[in-house]
């Protein structure tokens, strides 16, 4: 049988995680390369195929309407892995700890002290303005004074070959159960390489995840529940497997009921205290009392509850003020201010239109800028400068000028590739990188592992999975 | 358990017998239909009486044909109790407490829904194809109660599927035997004929009652085979041993074997003692038909009464409203 041929793999203008620019296999890909050039094309694409199949059949799906009869997909998973070497992981590590610690310092001033704003390191304004700022946490602590309980950060790799963070989730960052699922997949499609290569494992994440709830409260086996907006909600798949493998209760806001300030969650055998809730609902639907008035999803009172300190909501209301894109760009003085350290993962460097001077270089220079909307998520209200029409770049400069808070621009960055199979072929195809971090009592821990988003489109850079992008699974060697 | 989560455990498990009832049905119903005088009408409308949705059958079918009757049962999406709705709803049931249930149960559950829709977008099947179906589907539903059976705790959740389970099947067995005495033999003539007995061993094979009627009676009776499946204590599918097992469910849930301490438990009760001294020439005097009719009201009391008793928040939010007084 044919075996695999790179002669004419295309590693041109990019950065590529496989191959260095002499299209030479690089040292933590070795071993993976040699057993994937024992292969057939024909073979790979059979263990794709089966791959494919075992999505469906663990039910590995999300909704794309909102409807149970509406088109459910998979979030494709290519089965060549991208692979990281120790060194470049525990810098990776130590820089997601520094920036974590410093967000969680940041948020717990905004709500209190506001000692960053008097010493003007950001502007009120600024923080104010944020539709995630929550007005009722001025003046509240969150139990050990921890905010940002589970972090997914963005990080994406230059041409330069250095890691840049492109935004931070701190509100419910998703995607874990596929980083989980996918080890699982793989460990099959790859068997003898897991042996060989020295992977480290990730299969703790939930353990370690459960453990960090229950160290947020005093209590001996305090009550855990996951809460989840539901079964059309596009991320059930994954609330109701973290549940599921933590041994904690799905709840959604209709099972739950607060009396005299405290929560209870309605089963079979009447009421039972609820002590920690990881929601993954958000802020403005956990509570109809106090937020979004309509909404079903929540639970009238939770919010009462969570300032009398009888409840931990995870991760605390309000941290997505830092999610916000405008905010993000002030990270790099918020590092230094907090920490008196020098950021050791960069920022994308961003320039805020709502400041004069950044905003007159970005509408000059909108052909060559990635123009976000700071508020939006998911691949959306956004601009691809060098990919767009005069047009479009029109109205994004309109929108700008008419509500200059609300963008932000950055240069475009040409993400990293790696090898990825596509129609009988590989080729490179752009990814990013989202790591999981968990804050407990014991500090900040970063799992060895995270969720590889890829472009599937040929020449796309957008991975969102909502934008058709697909998965990888990140493995990351112990040497 | 949460109670909402108990609701879709009982309903899950409900709405996968009903789908394998209604495989057994069909591919009985076919078997049958080789063997007798082609009559479309006289052979396949039982079916869809059988199940309660005639007046929906007759609202979207001008008449019965039996490849009208088999897509309306099987793949009708108008239809909310045909096969491809039952699998469908109790696969998103299972989705919605996929944190109550196993990897292996999940799977498979989620494998019947692949299946079901597969088929259902194949156009103009044939009999084989079809056949063939209802038997994987059969085969597909045993092959998830034995995954239950092997990989789930007796808990609170075991129990409440359990129920669902027990609650649908006395009321599948019970409209399987009341067609055959209203609907399958017109004239009274034809007790005892040939005709009479290819229904009667049809009927037994739908509930695969069959070969264990044959064990314990061996002769083919009517009302033999009336008293096996309502009152016999040991066939699995018999109306009364559903009620028996499924009292013992209860009662675990309830925490009481003596007397009652919820409703459900009160009515389930009742219903039965009053089959446990039940005598079958006295319900055959009576009247077959009325007395299964009755018994399926009195399994729909169940149901709302479970529902009452352990599934609906009421009592907490009248509790909750009162204490705020």
């Amino acid at each position: 049988m044919p075996k695999l041929d790179f002669s004419a793999y295309d590693t041109k203008g990019f950065y590529d995680e496989m191959f260095d620019e002499n299209n030479n296999v690089r040292p933590n890909y070795k071993l993976f390369a040699e057993r994937l050039q024992s292969l057939s094309q024909k073979k790979l694409n059979t263990l794709q195929h089966a791959t494919d199949r075992a999505q469906l059949s663990l039910g590995m799906t999300f909704n794309v309407y909102s409807d149970n009869q509406g088109v459910e997909r998979i979030l494709h998973l290519d089965i060549i892995p991208r692979i990281i070497g120790s060194d470049e992981w525990t810098q990776l590590e130590k820089g997601l700890q520094q920036r974590i610690k410093a967000l969680n310092l940041f948020i717990q001033d905004i709500y209190n002290d506001q000692k960053v704003i008097k010493d003007k390191i950001i502007p009120k304004e600024m923080i104010l303005s944020s539709a995630s700022y929550l007005k009722e946490l001025e003046g509240f602590k969150p139990p050990k004074d921890i905010w940002c309980h589970i972090t997914g950060s963005d990080l994406i790799k230059g041409g330069d070959g250095q890691y840049y963070v492109l935004e931070d989730n701190l509100r419910c960052p998703s995607g874990v159960s596929y980083m989980l699922e996918n080890r699982e997949i793989l460990k099959r499609t790859f068997p003898e390489l897991f042996e060989q290569l020295d992977v480290k494992p990730v299969y703790n994440y939930t353990h370690t995840l459960r453990d960090t709830l229950e160290s947020l409260v005093d209590i001996d086996k305090p009550t855990v529940v996951v809460m989840t907006p539901g079964m059309y909600n596009s991320a059930y798949f994954e609330h109701s497997y973290l549940a599921q493998q933590m041994g904690a209760e799905l709840v959604e806001g209709r099972d739950l009921v607060v009396k005299n300030d405290i929560v209870y969650m309605i089963t079979t055998n009447g009421l039972k205290r609820v002590d920690v809730i990881y929601r993954r609902v958000d802020d403005d639907f956990i509570d109809p009392e106090v937020f979004n008035k309509k909404s079903l999803l929540g639970t009238p009172g939770l919010f009462r509850a969570y300032l009398k300190g009888n409840v931990v909501l995870v991760n605390a209301p309000g941290t997505g003020v830092v999610d916000d894109k405008a905010v993000y760009a002030y990270i790099p003085r918020i590092i230094k201010y907090y920490l008196g350290e020098d950021m050791i993962l960069p920022n994308v460097k961003t320039y805020i239109c709502d400041e004069e001077s950044d905003r007159k270089y970005v509408i000059e220079n909108i052909d060559k800028l990635v123009v976000k909307q700071t508020d939006a998520s998911g691949g959306y209200g956004m601009l691809i400068g060098p990919k767009s029409t005069k047009k479009e770049q029109e109205e994004f400069i309109a929108k700008i000028k008419a509500k200059p808070r609300n963008y932000i621009a950055q240069p475009m960055i040409n993400l990293s590739r790696v090898p990825t199979i596509a129609d009988n072929t590989i080729e490179g195809r752009h990814v990013d990188l989202r790591p999981y971090a968990l804050y407990g009592d014991e500090g900040i821990k970063i799992i060895p592992g995270a969720l590889t988003r890829v472009a599937l489109e040929k020449g796309s850079i957008v991975v969102n999975s909502s934008q058709g992008g697909g998965s990888k699974d990140t493995w990351v060697l112990n040497s | 358990m949460l109670g909402r989560v108990a609701n879709t455990i009982y309903w899950m498990n409900r709405y996968l017998e009903r789908a394998e009832n209604y495989a057994r049905f069909m591919d009985v119903n076919y078997n049958l239909s080789l063997e007798l005088p082609p009559n479309e009408v006289e052979q396949w409308q039982p079916l869809v009486l059988i199940t309660g949705d005639w007046e929906l059958y007759e609202s979207l079918y001008p008449k019965v044909e039996k490849s009208k009757v088999i897509y309306f049962l099987t793949f009708d999406k108008e239809n909310p109790n045909s096969i491809f709705n039952c699998i469908s709803n109790a696969r998103e049931n299972a989705r919605a407490v996929r944190a109550e249930i196993t990897k292996e149960v999940w799977e498979q559950i989620n494998a019947l829904y692949y299946l079901v829709k597969g088929a259902a977008a194949k156009k103009n099947q044939t009999d084989k194809e079809l056949r063939r179906f209802f038997t994987d589907i059969k085969n597909g539903c045993q092959l998830v109660y034995g995954m239950y059976y092997a990989t789930i705790s007796r808990n609170d959740g075991w129990h409440f599927a359990k129920l669902g389970q027990l609650i649908e099947r006395a009321d599948k067995t019970s409209r399987v035997l009341d067609a055959k005495y209203h609907l399958l033999l017109k004239s009274p003539k034809l007790v005892g004929s040939s005709l009479d007995l290819i229904q009667w061993a049809a009927l037994l094979k739908s509930v695969s009652a069959y070969d264990m009627y044959r064990k314990k009676n061996g002769k083919l009776t009517s009302s033999g085979i009336a008293e096996f499946l309502i009152l016999d204590t040991e066939f699995p599918r018999s109306i009364l041993a559903c009620l028996l097992s499924a009292e013992r469910c209860l009662i675990t849930l309830s925490g009481s074997s003596v007397g009652f301490s919820n409703i459900a438990q009160k009515k389930l009760g009742v219903l039965k003692s009053q089959l446990e001294y039940a005598d079958i020439n006295d319900i055959i005097a009576e009247g077959m038909h009325e007395y299964l009719d009755d018994i399926q009201g009195k399994l729909n009391d169940i149901s709302s009464a479970i529902y009452n008793s352990f599934f609906s928040i009421e009592p907490y939010i009248q509790q909750q409203s009162q204490s705020q007084l």
